[in-house]
């Protein structure tokens, strides 16, 4: 399966529109249909479906373990980074509307929205890279 | 709602979901799992849960296939019991 180019070919055209999809969902979660663990799980597909066409060595080198181990950590330090400064600023915990930003209160709600759920998707996507990784690599790692 | 379509659906998807737990060939039980995902995915979205509705399509028929196929291809084909 590693030789076949019809595979190859289709998974590098198609790995960038899934990720464009996915940051799609990410970004229009608040408004419509979706959010930060749906988007992040499609990005995560499009990472899976280049470990299944290349193998696990070749997707291993494109994102390293590394790299998703302090992505999980960063979403996280992102959501409750802004959840802290709410309180910080005087509001709830989220209560977006207390930052002091030049804004009116609907802006900067939507605006705190999406970078929550950017930090969600940054999670979702480093914990499912991640898992693929473990199910999926033959070898023991300690 | 059209409740021949849902009556179909709910036909369809007790169908899955028992031959899931019978069938012997645990790889033949993750793809009908994954049929039920995407069967239960319509049921969602006719419903108008459209977020649950793209959950159940990007994880149930996506991510969990894969992850099951990949403990199948490390562990036995066959069930035991």
């Amino acid at each position: 399966m590693k030789e076949d180019v019809v595979i190859r070919t289709v998974t590098r055209m198609i790995v960038p529109f899934i990720q464009l999809f996915g940051l799609y969902v990410i970004l229009h979660g608040a408004s419509s249909a979706g959010g930060g663990f749906q988007g992040g799980v499609i990005f995560a597909s499009a990472f899976i479906l280049y470990g299944i066409a290349f193998g696990i060595t070749e997707a291993r080198k494109r994102i390293y373990e590394k790299i998703t181990t302090v992505a999980a950590s960063l979403g996280v330090y992102i959501f409750a980074g802004i959840g802290l400064l709410a309180i910080l600023f005087g509001g709830n915990f989220l209560g977006y509307s207390a930052l002091p930003l030049p804004l009116p209160g609907p802006e900067i709600r939507g605006l705190m929205a999406e970078f929550v759920e950017i930090g969600i998707g940054i999670t979702v996507m480093a914990v499912m890279t991640s898992i693929f990784y473990d199910m999926a690599s033959k070898e023991e790692v300690e | 709602m059209i409740w021949e379509f849902n009556f179909a659906m709910f036909l369809f998807l007790v169908i899955c979901a028992i031959a899931a737990i019978t069938v012997r060939n645990l790889l033949s039980a993750v793809v009908i799992f994954a049929a039920y995902s995407l069967i239960m995915a319509v049921l969602w979205a006719e419903m108008n849960a459209v977020d649950v509705a793209f959950t159940e399509a990007a994880v149930g028929a996506g991510i969990t296939t894969v992850l099951f196929i990949a403990v199948v291809s490390r562990t036995t084909r066959r069930s035991k019991d």
